[in-house]
Protein backbone atom coordinates (compact mmCIF):
# COMPACT_ATOMS: atom_id res chain seq x y z
CA UNK A 1 0.00 0.00 0.00
CA UNK A 2 0.92 3.46 -0.53
CA UNK A 3 -0.13 6.76 0.70
CA UNK A 4 0.01 9.37 -2.44
CA UNK A 5 -0.14 12.89 -0.98
CA UNK A 6 -0.84 15.70 -4.19
CA UNK A 7 -0.54 19.36 -3.44
CA UNK A 8 -2.67 21.24 -6.65
CA UNK A 9 -3.90 24.15 -7.02
CA UNK A 10 -7.21 25.07 -5.55
CA UNK A 11 -9.75 25.02 -8.43
CA UNK A 12 -8.12 22.11 -9.78
CA UNK A 13 -9.90 19.75 -6.78
CA UNK A 14 -13.30 19.18 -8.28
CA UNK A 15 -11.95 17.36 -11.81
CA UNK A 16 -9.49 15.70 -10.02
CA UNK A 17 -11.77 14.31 -7.61
CA UNK A 18 -14.35 13.40 -10.42
CA UNK A 19 -11.40 11.86 -12.15
CA UNK A 20 -10.51 9.62 -9.12
CA UNK A 21 -14.05 8.95 -8.28
CA UNK A 22 -13.88 7.70 -12.27
CA UNK A 23 -11.30 4.90 -11.32
CA UNK A 24 -13.03 3.80 -8.25
CA UNK A 25 -11.21 5.61 -5.91
CA UNK A 26 -13.06 5.61 -2.86
CA UNK A 27 -11.82 8.33 -0.04
CA UNK A 28 -9.80 10.65 0.00
CA UNK A 29 -8.70 13.92 2.54
CA UNK A 30 -8.63 16.51 1.59
CA UNK A 31 -7.32 19.94 3.66
CA UNK A 32 -6.73 23.61 2.50
CA UNK A 33 -2.96 24.02 3.03
CA UNK A 34 -0.61 27.27 2.28
CA UNK A 35 2.63 27.28 0.75
CA UNK A 36 5.35 27.84 -2.08
CA UNK A 37 7.71 26.08 -4.14
CA UNK A 38 9.34 27.97 -7.34
CA UNK A 39 6.32 29.96 -8.04
CA UNK A 40 7.14 32.26 -5.11
CA UNK A 41 4.61 34.76 -3.95
CA UNK A 42 2.41 37.31 -4.73
CA UNK A 43 2.12 40.89 -4.46
CA UNK A 44 -1.05 42.21 -2.83
CA UNK A 45 -2.35 46.38 -1.73
CA UNK A 46 -4.12 47.26 0.83
CA UNK A 47 -4.78 51.41 1.28
CA UNK A 48 -1.75 51.48 -1.10
CA UNK A 49 0.56 49.65 0.57
CA UNK A 50 1.88 46.75 -0.52
CA UNK A 51 2.37 43.12 0.68
CA UNK A 52 4.59 40.47 -0.29
CA UNK A 53 2.43 37.07 0.23
CA UNK A 54 4.81 34.25 -0.09
CA UNK A 55 2.53 31.22 1.11
CA UNK A 56 0.04 30.88 -1.62
CA UNK A 57 -3.28 28.63 -0.79
CA UNK A 58 -3.42 24.91 -2.00
CA UNK A 59 -5.30 21.85 -1.42
CA UNK A 60 -3.81 18.80 -0.26
CA UNK A 61 -5.45 15.55 -1.64
CA UNK A 62 -4.49 12.26 0.67
CA UNK A 63 -5.41 8.90 -0.57
CA UNK A 64 -4.34 5.74 0.50
CA UNK A 65 -3.90 2.91 -2.57
CA UNK A 66 -3.28 -1.01 -3.36
CA UNK A 67 -0.06 -0.85 -4.77
CA UNK A 68 -1.69 -2.09 -8.54
CA UNK A 69 -3.38 0.88 -8.32
CA UNK A 70 -1.18 3.45 -7.38
CA UNK A 71 0.04 4.75 -10.67
CA UNK A 72 -3.05 5.21 -12.16
CA UNK A 73 -4.13 7.41 -9.19
CA UNK A 74 -0.82 9.15 -9.77
CA UNK A 75 -1.31 9.76 -13.82
CA UNK A 76 -5.01 10.39 -12.24
CA UNK A 77 -3.91 13.63 -10.88
CA UNK A 78 -1.24 14.72 -13.23
CA UNK A 79 -3.86 14.20 -16.21
CA UNK A 80 -6.62 16.65 -14.19
CA UNK A 81 -4.19 18.92 -12.31
CA UNK A 82 -1.68 19.88 -14.75
CA UNK A 83 -1.94 23.12 -16.13
CA UNK A 84 1.37 23.51 -17.47
CA UNK A 85 2.10 26.77 -15.40
CA UNK A 86 4.09 27.35 -13.06
CA UNK A 87 2.24 26.65 -9.04
CA UNK A 88 0.74 23.30 -10.69
CA UNK A 89 1.91 21.37 -7.15
CA UNK A 90 3.66 18.18 -6.50
CA UNK A 91 2.29 14.77 -5.77
CA UNK A 92 4.84 12.43 -2.84
CA UNK A 93 4.00 8.71 -2.45
CA UNK A 94 5.01 7.32 0.49
CA UNK A 95 4.79 3.27 1.66
CA UNK A 96 1.97 2.61 4.40
CA UNK A 97 2.68 0.22 7.14
CA UNK A 98 -0.61 -0.33 8.25
CA UNK A 99 -3.99 0.71 8.53
CA UNK A 100 -7.06 0.13 10.47
CA UNK A 101 -10.32 0.74 9.89
CA UNK A 102 -11.48 2.18 13.41
CA UNK A 103 -15.28 1.15 13.57
CA UNK A 104 -14.53 -2.63 13.00
CA UNK A 105 -10.73 -3.28 13.75
CA UNK A 106 -10.27 -5.01 9.83
CA UNK A 107 -6.17 -4.34 9.00
CA UNK A 108 -4.26 -4.27 5.37
CA UNK A 109 -5.92 -3.70 2.37
CA UNK A 110 -9.65 -4.33 2.96
CA UNK A 111 -9.92 -1.87 5.58
CA UNK A 112 -8.75 1.41 2.59
CA UNK B 1 -44.09 69.13 20.86
CA UNK B 2 -44.47 67.07 17.37
CA UNK B 3 -45.16 63.20 17.44
CA UNK B 4 -43.45 62.98 13.73
CA UNK B 5 -40.79 64.64 14.56
CA UNK B 6 -40.34 62.49 17.86
CA UNK B 7 -40.41 59.51 16.47
CA UNK B 8 -38.05 60.37 13.64
CA UNK B 9 -35.36 61.25 16.03
CA UNK B 10 -35.77 58.25 18.16
CA UNK B 11 -35.41 56.48 15.45
CA UNK B 12 -32.80 58.23 14.33
CA UNK B 13 -31.00 57.51 17.65
CA UNK B 14 -31.30 54.02 16.95
CA UNK B 15 -29.46 54.05 13.72
CA UNK B 16 -26.88 55.81 15.05
CA UNK B 17 -26.33 53.26 17.75
CA UNK B 18 -25.92 50.89 14.91
CA UNK B 19 -23.23 52.71 13.61
CA UNK B 20 -20.96 51.84 16.76
CA UNK B 21 -21.33 47.98 16.14
CA UNK B 22 -20.86 48.87 12.54
CA UNK B 23 -17.62 50.57 13.53
CA UNK B 24 -16.42 47.55 15.07
CA UNK B 25 -17.12 45.44 12.07
CA UNK B 26 -15.28 47.92 9.80
CA UNK B 27 -12.22 47.73 11.94
CA UNK B 28 -12.66 43.79 13.10
CA UNK B 29 -12.25 43.09 9.17
CA UNK B 30 -8.95 45.35 9.16
CA UNK B 31 -7.01 43.59 11.82
CA UNK B 32 -4.81 40.18 11.81
CA UNK B 33 -7.51 37.35 13.29
CA UNK B 34 -5.62 37.05 16.43
CA UNK B 35 -6.58 40.47 17.47
CA UNK B 36 -10.45 40.67 15.86
CA UNK B 37 -12.51 40.06 19.38
CA UNK B 38 -10.09 42.60 21.13
CA UNK B 39 -11.20 45.42 18.39
CA UNK B 40 -14.43 44.54 18.39
CA UNK B 41 -14.31 44.91 21.97
CA UNK B 42 -13.08 48.29 22.07
CA UNK B 43 -15.85 49.31 20.29
CA UNK B 44 -18.75 47.70 21.41
CA UNK B 45 -17.88 48.50 25.01
CA UNK B 46 -17.63 52.31 24.19
CA UNK B 47 -21.89 51.33 24.01
CA UNK B 48 -21.64 50.42 27.94
CA UNK B 49 -18.89 52.90 29.48
CA UNK B 50 -20.03 56.31 27.28
CA UNK B 51 -23.92 55.61 27.59
CA UNK B 52 -23.34 54.97 31.43
CA UNK B 53 -21.13 58.52 31.64
CA UNK B 54 -23.80 60.28 29.55
CA UNK B 55 -26.35 59.78 31.85
CA UNK B 56 -24.75 60.30 34.82
CA UNK B 57 -22.93 63.64 34.13
CA UNK B 58 -21.83 63.50 30.16
CA UNK B 59 -25.19 65.10 28.82
CA UNK B 60 -25.21 67.95 31.47
CA UNK B 61 -21.43 68.90 30.85
CA UNK B 62 -22.31 69.05 27.53
CA UNK B 63 -25.54 70.53 26.73
CA UNK B 64 -26.26 71.96 30.41
CA UNK B 65 -26.92 75.70 31.48
CA UNK B 66 -23.78 77.02 29.92
CA UNK B 67 -20.37 78.08 31.70
CA UNK B 68 -18.28 81.10 30.51
CA UNK B 69 -19.50 79.43 27.00
CA UNK B 70 -16.92 76.57 27.44
CA UNK B 71 -18.69 74.12 29.57
CA UNK B 72 -21.97 73.19 30.76
CA UNK B 73 -22.83 72.87 34.25
CA UNK B 74 -24.09 70.10 36.44
CA UNK B 75 -27.67 70.90 37.02
CA UNK B 76 -28.43 67.84 34.95
CA UNK B 77 -26.66 65.65 36.52
CA UNK B 78 -28.34 62.08 36.05
CA UNK B 79 -30.56 63.22 34.26
CA UNK B 80 -32.24 65.77 36.41
CA UNK B 81 -34.37 68.29 34.86
CA UNK B 82 -33.66 66.11 31.76
CA UNK B 83 -37.96 65.33 31.16
CA UNK B 84 -40.42 64.91 28.49
CA UNK B 85 -41.05 68.72 27.97
CA UNK B 86 -38.69 70.03 25.08
CA UNK B 87 -36.05 72.36 25.96
CA UNK B 88 -36.77 74.94 23.80
CA UNK B 89 -32.90 76.08 22.97
CA UNK B 90 -32.15 72.47 21.61
CA UNK B 91 -35.41 71.83 19.41
CA UNK B 92 -39.45 73.07 20.09
CA UNK B 93 -41.33 70.02 18.83
CA UNK B 94 -39.44 67.19 20.59
CA UNK B 95 -38.83 65.75 24.33
CA UNK B 96 -35.62 66.78 25.81
CA UNK B 97 -35.04 63.35 26.70
CA UNK B 98 -35.25 61.97 23.20
CA UNK B 99 -32.51 65.13 22.38
CA UNK B 100 -30.46 63.41 24.92
CA UNK B 101 -30.56 59.83 24.00
CA UNK B 102 -29.96 60.75 20.41
CA UNK B 103 -26.75 62.89 21.25
CA UNK B 104 -25.78 60.31 23.39
CA UNK B 105 -25.33 58.08 20.30
CA UNK B 106 -22.97 60.53 18.91
CA UNK B 107 -21.17 60.26 22.51
CA UNK B 108 -20.19 56.95 22.04
CA UNK B 109 -19.59 56.51 18.85
CA UNK B 110 -16.90 59.05 18.73
CA UNK B 111 -14.49 57.93 20.99
CA UNK B 112 -14.87 54.45 19.34
CA UNK B 113 -13.65 55.84 16.05
CA UNK B 114 -10.23 56.56 18.04
CA UNK B 115 -9.79 52.73 18.26
CA UNK B 116 -8.44 52.22 14.97
CA UNK B 117 -5.35 54.12 15.73
CA UNK B 118 -4.11 51.86 18.66
CA UNK B 119 -5.61 48.72 17.30
CA UNK B 120 -3.75 45.60 18.39
CA UNK B 121 -1.67 46.70 21.02
CA UNK B 122 -3.68 48.65 23.46
CA UNK B 123 -4.01 47.20 27.20
CA UNK B 124 -7.51 47.26 28.18
CA UNK B 125 -7.71 49.00 31.59
CA UNK B 126 -5.69 51.58 30.31
CA UNK B 127 -8.23 51.86 27.25
CA UNK B 128 -10.79 52.65 29.69
CA UNK B 129 -9.42 54.96 31.75
CA UNK B 130 -8.59 57.16 28.48
CA UNK B 131 -11.70 56.70 27.28
CA UNK B 132 -13.65 57.88 30.73
CA UNK B 133 -11.31 60.57 30.94
CA UNK B 134 -11.28 61.72 27.24
CA UNK B 135 -14.95 61.81 26.99
CA UNK B 136 -14.98 64.04 30.12
CA UNK B 137 -12.37 66.68 29.41
CA UNK B 138 -12.17 66.37 25.44
CA UNK B 139 -15.67 65.34 23.64
CA UNK B 140 -18.24 66.91 26.59
CA UNK B 141 -16.29 70.44 26.04
CA UNK B 142 -16.23 70.32 22.41
CA UNK B 143 -19.76 69.38 22.13
CA UNK B 144 -20.69 72.31 24.21
CA UNK B 145 -18.67 74.29 22.10
CA UNK B 146 -20.32 73.63 19.42
CA UNK B 147 -23.85 72.37 19.49
CA UNK B 148 -24.32 73.94 23.33
CA UNK B 149 -26.57 76.12 24.10
CA UNK B 150 -24.23 79.15 24.75
CA UNK B 151 -21.12 77.35 23.52
CA UNK B 152 -18.64 79.96 22.01
CA UNK B 153 -17.98 78.39 18.34
CA UNK B 154 -21.60 78.24 18.15
CA UNK B 155 -22.25 82.13 18.90
CA UNK B 156 -19.32 82.98 16.49
CA UNK B 157 -21.38 80.83 13.55
CA UNK B 158 -19.23 78.00 13.05
CA UNK B 159 -21.24 75.59 10.82
CA UNK B 160 -21.46 71.96 12.45
CA UNK B 161 -24.69 70.68 11.01
CA UNK B 162 -23.65 66.90 12.24
CA UNK B 163 -20.34 66.93 14.26
CA UNK B 164 -17.42 67.42 11.75
CA UNK B 165 -15.83 68.79 14.16
CA UNK B 166 -16.94 67.81 17.30
CA UNK B 167 -17.26 63.95 16.48
CA UNK B 168 -14.63 63.24 13.00
CA UNK B 169 -11.99 65.78 13.92
CA UNK B 170 -11.67 65.67 17.74
CA UNK B 171 -11.39 61.62 17.58
CA UNK B 172 -9.11 62.18 14.27
CA UNK B 173 -6.45 64.53 16.05
CA UNK B 174 -6.86 62.05 19.42
CA UNK B 175 -5.85 59.47 17.06
CA UNK B 176 -2.32 60.89 15.33
CA UNK B 177 -1.91 61.55 19.63
CA UNK B 178 -2.47 58.02 19.89
CA UNK B 179 -0.12 57.00 17.32
CA UNK B 180 2.78 59.55 18.46
CA UNK B 181 2.56 58.42 21.53
CA UNK B 182 2.19 54.17 21.45
CA UNK B 183 4.68 54.01 18.77
CA UNK B 184 4.12 51.44 15.81
CA UNK B 185 3.16 47.63 16.47
CA UNK B 186 5.90 45.14 16.64
CA UNK B 187 6.63 44.62 13.49
CA UNK B 188 5.79 47.05 11.40
CA UNK B 189 8.36 48.83 9.39
CA UNK B 190 6.42 51.22 7.56
CA UNK B 191 6.07 51.43 4.11
CA UNK B 192 5.61 47.93 2.20
CA UNK B 193 6.93 44.38 3.17
CA UNK B 194 7.98 44.98 7.10
CA UNK B 195 9.86 42.26 9.23
CA UNK B 196 5.64 41.02 9.12
CA UNK B 197 2.42 41.88 7.16
CA UNK B 198 -0.28 43.31 8.22
CA UNK B 199 -2.92 42.09 5.92
CA UNK B 200 -6.42 42.79 7.00
CA UNK B 201 -7.69 39.01 7.91
CA UNK B 202 -11.42 39.31 6.40
CA UNK B 203 -12.71 42.02 4.44
CA UNK B 204 -16.21 41.04 3.96
CA UNK B 205 -16.33 42.10 7.39
CA UNK B 206 -14.75 45.47 6.89
CA UNK B 207 -17.65 45.52 3.75
CA UNK B 208 -20.45 44.65 5.88
CA UNK B 209 -19.23 47.93 8.90
CA UNK B 210 -19.14 49.71 5.94
CA UNK B 211 -22.42 49.25 4.65
CA UNK B 212 -24.09 49.79 8.28
CA UNK B 213 -21.98 52.68 8.84
CA UNK B 214 -23.70 53.93 5.62
CA UNK B 215 -27.04 52.87 6.66
CA UNK B 216 -26.55 54.10 10.62
CA UNK B 217 -25.38 57.61 9.12
CA UNK B 218 -28.58 58.46 7.50
CA UNK B 219 -29.75 59.20 11.28
CA UNK B 220 -26.38 60.44 11.97
CA UNK B 221 -26.87 63.31 9.47
CA UNK B 222 -31.01 63.87 8.72
CA UNK B 223 -31.64 63.35 12.33
CA UNK B 224 -29.49 66.07 12.98
CA UNK B 225 -32.44 68.64 11.33
CA UNK B 226 -34.32 66.96 14.74
CA UNK B 227 -37.11 66.84 12.85
CA UNK B 228 -39.00 65.07 9.89
CA UNK B 229 -39.06 67.98 7.92
CA UNK B 230 -37.55 68.83 4.34
CA UNK B 231 -33.99 69.94 5.86
CA UNK B 232 -33.93 66.00 6.89
CA UNK B 233 -34.67 64.87 3.51
CA UNK B 234 -32.23 67.40 2.28
CA UNK B 235 -29.64 66.15 5.00
CA UNK B 236 -30.43 62.55 3.75
CA UNK B 237 -29.77 63.16 0.28
CA UNK B 238 -26.66 65.27 0.53
CA UNK B 239 -25.26 62.20 2.70
CA UNK B 240 -26.10 59.64 0.10
CA UNK B 241 -24.73 61.35 -2.99
CA UNK B 242 -21.92 62.61 -1.38
CA UNK B 243 -20.85 58.66 -0.08
CA UNK B 244 -21.80 57.67 -3.69
CA UNK B 245 -19.34 59.91 -4.97
CA UNK B 246 -16.59 59.42 -2.53
CA UNK B 247 -16.70 55.57 -2.90
CA UNK B 248 -16.16 56.31 -6.55
CA UNK B 249 -13.05 59.08 -6.53
CA UNK B 250 -11.17 57.01 -3.91
CA UNK B 251 -11.55 53.75 -6.17
CA UNK B 252 -11.21 55.57 -9.07
CA UNK B 253 -7.98 57.28 -7.81
CA UNK B 254 -6.35 54.00 -6.72
CA UNK B 255 -6.80 52.25 -10.06
CA UNK B 256 -5.27 55.07 -11.91
CA UNK B 257 -2.43 55.38 -9.07
CA UNK B 258 -2.22 51.48 -8.45
CA UNK B 259 -3.64 49.90 -11.24
CA UNK B 260 -6.66 48.14 -9.53
CA UNK B 261 -9.81 48.98 -8.30
CA UNK B 262 -9.97 47.16 -4.06
CA UNK B 263 -12.98 46.66 -2.19
CA UNK B 264 -11.20 48.08 0.68
CA UNK B 265 -10.83 51.34 -1.41
CA UNK B 266 -14.54 50.87 -1.80
CA UNK B 267 -15.39 50.45 2.02
CA UNK B 268 -12.53 53.40 2.95
CA UNK B 269 -14.10 55.84 0.16
CA UNK B 270 -17.41 55.69 1.65
CA UNK B 271 -16.49 55.96 4.94
CA UNK B 272 -14.29 59.19 3.46
CA UNK B 273 -17.42 60.56 2.03
CA UNK B 274 -19.78 60.50 4.67
CA UNK B 275 -17.05 62.10 6.99
CA UNK B 276 -16.50 65.05 5.03
CA UNK B 277 -20.25 65.55 4.42
CA UNK B 278 -21.26 65.51 8.11
CA UNK B 279 -20.44 69.03 9.26
CA UNK B 280 -22.39 70.03 5.43
CA UNK B 281 -25.03 68.09 5.70
CA UNK B 282 -28.10 70.49 6.33
CA UNK B 283 -26.37 73.64 4.64
CA UNK B 284 -25.62 72.50 1.05
CA UNK B 285 -27.41 71.45 -2.51
CA UNK B 286 -27.11 67.74 -3.59
CA UNK B 287 -24.51 68.72 -6.50
CA UNK B 288 -22.56 70.74 -3.69
CA UNK B 289 -22.23 67.81 -1.71
CA UNK B 290 -21.43 65.24 -4.57
CA UNK B 291 -18.19 67.57 -5.28
CA UNK B 292 -17.73 67.64 -1.30
CA UNK B 293 -17.85 63.66 -1.53
CA UNK B 294 -15.36 63.66 -4.79
CA UNK B 295 -12.96 65.90 -3.04
CA UNK B 296 -12.44 63.81 0.14
CA UNK B 297 -12.44 60.47 -1.38
CA UNK B 298 -9.30 61.84 -3.63
CA UNK B 299 -7.86 64.06 -1.00
CA UNK B 300 -8.07 61.15 2.27
CA UNK B 301 -6.81 58.41 -0.68
CA UNK B 302 -3.78 60.75 -0.54
CA UNK B 303 -3.63 60.95 3.37
CA UNK B 304 -3.73 57.60 3.54
CA UNK B 305 -0.74 56.78 1.11
CA UNK B 306 1.25 59.65 2.82
CA UNK B 307 1.17 57.92 6.16
CA UNK B 308 3.61 55.30 5.60
CA UNK B 309 6.35 58.00 4.92
CA UNK B 310 5.46 60.04 8.26
CA UNK B 311 6.00 56.83 9.88
CA UNK B 312 3.71 56.67 12.36
CA UNK B 313 1.65 53.64 13.15
CA UNK B 314 -1.97 54.35 13.05
CA UNK B 315 -3.15 50.88 12.22
CA UNK B 316 -6.58 51.60 10.49
CA UNK B 317 -6.09 55.00 9.12
CA UNK B 318 -8.36 57.10 11.44
CA UNK B 319 -6.23 59.90 10.80
CA UNK B 320 -6.00 59.86 7.07
CA UNK B 321 -10.15 59.12 6.91
CA UNK B 322 -12.00 60.80 10.42
CA UNK B 323 -9.00 63.73 10.56
CA UNK B 324 -8.53 64.80 7.04
CA UNK B 325 -11.70 63.83 6.15
CA UNK B 326 -12.94 66.19 8.65
CA UNK B 327 -11.12 69.10 7.75
CA UNK B 328 -11.96 68.78 4.14
CA UNK B 329 -15.69 68.47 5.25
CA UNK B 330 -15.66 71.68 7.35
CA UNK B 331 -13.59 73.91 5.26
CA UNK B 332 -15.85 72.72 2.35
CA UNK B 333 -18.90 73.72 4.13
CA UNK B 334 -17.53 77.05 4.24
CA UNK B 335 -17.56 77.09 0.41
CA UNK B 336 -20.58 75.89 -0.43
CA UNK B 337 -23.39 76.15 2.35
CA UNK B 338 -26.20 78.20 1.16
CA UNK B 339 -29.18 79.67 3.43
CA UNK B 340 -31.17 78.21 -0.15
CA UNK B 341 -31.15 75.03 1.82
CA UNK B 342 -31.43 76.08 5.36
CA UNK B 343 -32.51 79.31 6.30
CA UNK B 344 -30.83 78.89 9.71
CA UNK B 345 -27.60 78.22 8.54
CA UNK B 346 -25.30 80.43 6.68
CA UNK B 347 -23.46 81.33 3.27
CA UNK B 348 -20.51 80.12 2.20
CA UNK B 349 -17.38 81.64 -0.08
CA UNK B 350 -19.44 80.37 -3.30
CA UNK B 351 -22.77 82.26 -2.15
CA UNK B 352 -20.90 85.43 -0.95
CA UNK B 353 -19.95 85.44 2.16
CA UNK B 354 -16.08 84.45 2.36
CA UNK B 355 -16.08 84.74 6.48
CA UNK B 356 -17.46 81.87 6.59
CA UNK B 357 -14.32 79.83 5.65
CA UNK B 358 -12.48 81.84 8.05
CA UNK B 359 -15.14 80.70 11.02
CA UNK B 360 -14.52 77.35 9.91
CA UNK B 361 -11.00 77.37 9.65
CA UNK B 362 -11.12 78.68 13.51
CA UNK B 363 -13.58 76.29 14.69
CA UNK B 364 -11.27 73.34 12.90
CA UNK B 365 -7.57 74.87 14.27
CA UNK B 366 -9.33 75.66 17.77
CA UNK B 367 -10.52 71.57 17.39
CA UNK B 368 -7.02 70.34 16.13
CA UNK B 369 -5.37 72.12 18.29
CA UNK B 370 -7.20 71.35 21.93
CA UNK B 371 -8.30 67.85 21.23
CA UNK B 372 -4.22 67.23 19.78
CA UNK B 373 -2.64 68.77 23.07
CA UNK B 374 -5.06 66.99 26.06
CA UNK B 375 -5.00 63.76 24.44
CA UNK B 376 -1.51 63.64 23.61
CA UNK B 377 -0.59 64.82 27.35
CA UNK B 378 -3.04 62.26 28.19
CA UNK B 379 -1.81 59.04 26.79
CA UNK B 380 1.29 60.68 27.86
CA UNK B 381 0.64 60.44 31.42
CA UNK B 382 -1.09 57.27 31.08
CA UNK B 383 1.84 55.57 29.45
CA UNK B 384 4.49 56.54 32.53
CA UNK B 385 2.11 55.52 35.19
CA UNK B 386 -0.62 52.73 33.76
CA UNK B 387 1.43 51.72 30.47
CA UNK B 388 -0.58 51.73 27.72
CA UNK B 389 0.79 48.72 25.68
CA UNK B 390 -0.13 45.33 26.56
CA UNK B 391 3.38 43.36 26.73
CA UNK B 392 5.24 41.53 23.95
CA UNK B 393 4.05 38.27 24.63
CA UNK B 394 0.42 39.13 24.76
CA UNK B 395 0.96 41.52 21.73
CA UNK B 396 2.50 37.95 20.08
CA UNK B 397 0.13 36.23 20.90
CA UNK B 398 -2.79 38.21 19.79
CA UNK B 399 -5.34 40.53 21.95
CA UNK B 400 -8.24 38.33 21.98
CA UNK B 401 -6.05 35.09 23.88
CA UNK B 402 -4.25 37.48 26.24
CA UNK B 403 -6.56 39.77 26.88
CA UNK B 404 -9.98 38.55 26.71
CA UNK B 405 -9.44 34.75 26.50
CA UNK B 406 -11.24 33.89 23.79
CA UNK B 407 -10.46 33.38 19.79
CA UNK B 408 -12.50 35.10 17.40
CA UNK B 409 -12.39 31.81 15.13
CA UNK B 410 -12.53 27.93 16.48
CA UNK B 411 -12.70 25.06 13.82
Amino acid sequence: MKKIEAIIQPFKLEPVKEALHAISVEGMTVSEVKGFGRQKGIREVYRGMEYQVDFLPKVKLEIVAPEDKVQAVVDTIIAKARTGRIGDGKIFVYPVAEVIRIRTGEKGESAV
Amino acid sequence: MNGADTAFVLISAALVMLMTPGLALFYGGMVRSKNVLGTLMQNFIMLGVVGVLWALYGYSLAFGPDVGHVIGNLDWIGLAGVGFEPFKAYSETIPHQTFMIYQAMFAIITPALITGAFAERMKFSTFLVFMVIWSTIVYNPVAHWVWGDGGWLKNLGALDFAGGTVVHINAGVAALAAALVMGPRRGYAGYGNGVESFIPHNLPMTILGAGLLWFGWFGFNAGSALGANALASSAFTATHLATCAATLSWVGAEWIHRGKPTTLGAASGAVAGLVAITPAAGYVGPMSAMLIGLIAGVICYLAVLVKPKLGYDDSLDVVGVHCVGGITGALLTGLFATKLVNAAGGDGLFYGNPGQLWTQLIAVGVTVIYSFVISYALFWILDKTMGLRVDSDAEVAGLDLSVHQETGYSL
